[in-house]
């Protein structure tokens, strides 16, 4: 079992360092795979099995599945690749890799002068950990729980696609056509009602009906406003605001 | 179980909390960046159990299992961010979005 840490912790450091380095993607979360399985070899030599099989479920399992396929709907492929070779010089590794030696070398200093003591003489259970969670770091596990909510939400907010807004135009627009197009829906049912009903009744749905031409109006319009960009030279980020275009 | 001396488990883990620094650093892809920013999340857990591993208590897993709940958060949100990204400035080059808007 000893034996089975030194290992693993090379195992880490390599492929760590092979994640950091590669320019394919696909490559580096591989590699990554591989860095997470070995911490998880790590955490069980330590007597950290529940920990161990938590890196390897939700790691290993959920957020590198998430990377990858963030990989495919990106699409990135070798143009990528080429355009990766083309910033990865190796000038670039000189100032952060100095700056990490040293911060290395003062680690190193603070932890050897510590006191000295053997670690993973006993193996901490899974029954423990349970009960130390929901017992006094309870309001941890709400807070987590929060959290995880939080970034659900923002993650599908993130992710809908958004209807373009003109540069000048409104987010309530947005909305008031949204809700146009639904009275306008109303409008044509309301429409069908009315030419059976007879004559000399006034439509139920001609008010709404115009309302609703005025807002797919605005709806039109905006496209053709986002077509022609400004005279000015227009900054590479401004569709980033205007949102997505496909 | 293993016997190993407690700073060697600090060691790896400041090892590699320094890895993904220097990822962080380097790289401008933002799809890297986010995994860098995975591995130093990794490497305070790491250290987290190995101090809880040192005084035989489970707290040190508790505060893994912390960690690793913000980290799901995080890359979640982080790799929406990295689609709309894309699809905003045609690359995933975080140097594009070195500027304010105005």
């Amino acid at each position: 079992m000893t034996v089975a840490f030194y290992i693993a912790g090379a195992i880490a450091l390599i492929s760590t360092l092979l994640v950091v380095t590669r320019r394919n993607t696909i490559h580096a979360l591989l590699y990554l795979v591989v860095s997470l399985f070995a911490v998880a070899v790590v955490f069980y030599t330590l007597g950290a099995p529940f920990v161990a099989a938590l890196e390897v479920i939700v790691y290993a399992g959920a957020i590198i599945v998430l990377f990858l396929f963030t990989v495919m709907l990106l699409n990135i492929g070798r143009a990528d690749e080429a355009e990766e070779r083309g910033r990865l010089r190796a000038t670039v590794w000189i100032g952060p890799g100095l700056l990490a030696v040293v911060l290395l070398a003062e680690l190193a200093w603070a932890i050897s002068t510590g006191t000295t003591a053997q670690v993973g003489a006993r193996v901490v259970s899974p029954r423990e950990v349970g009960v130390a969670l929901y017992g006094p770091y309870a309001i941890g596990v709400e807070l987590a729980s929060t959290l995880l909510l939080a970034a659900l939400i923002g993650a599908r907010h993130l992710g809908q696609r958004q209807r373009e807004l003109a540069p000048g135009e409104q987010r309530a627009a947005t909305d008031g056509a949204g809700l146009a197009v639904t009275e306008g829906e109303a409008a044509v049912s309301a429409a069908r009602v009315s030419v059976t009903a007879p004559a000399g009744v006034e439509p139920a749905g001609a008010e709404p009906a115009a309302g609703a031409s005025e807002g797919l109006g605005t709806t039109k319009g905006a496209p053709g406003a986002t077509e022609a960009p400004p005279a000015g030279r227009e900054p590479r980020g401004a569709r980033f605001w205007r949102k997505d275009e496909r | 179980m293993a016997h190993v001396p407690f700073e060697y488990g600090l060691y790896l883990a400041a090892a590699l909390f320094l890895i993904g620094l220097v990822g962080v650093l380097v790289r401008r892809n933002l799809i890297f960046v986010l995994a860098s920013i995975e591995i130093m999340l990794n490497a305070a857990g790491l250290g987290f159990v190995v101090a809880g591993s040192r005084w035989g208590q489970p707290d040190g897993q508790v505060m893994f299992i912390f960690i690793l709940s913000m980290a799901a958060a995080e890359v979640a949100v982080g790799l929406a961010l990295a689609l709309l990204y894309r699809r905003a400035f045609g690359s995933l080059d975080i140097d594009e979005a070195s500027r304010m808007r105005g």
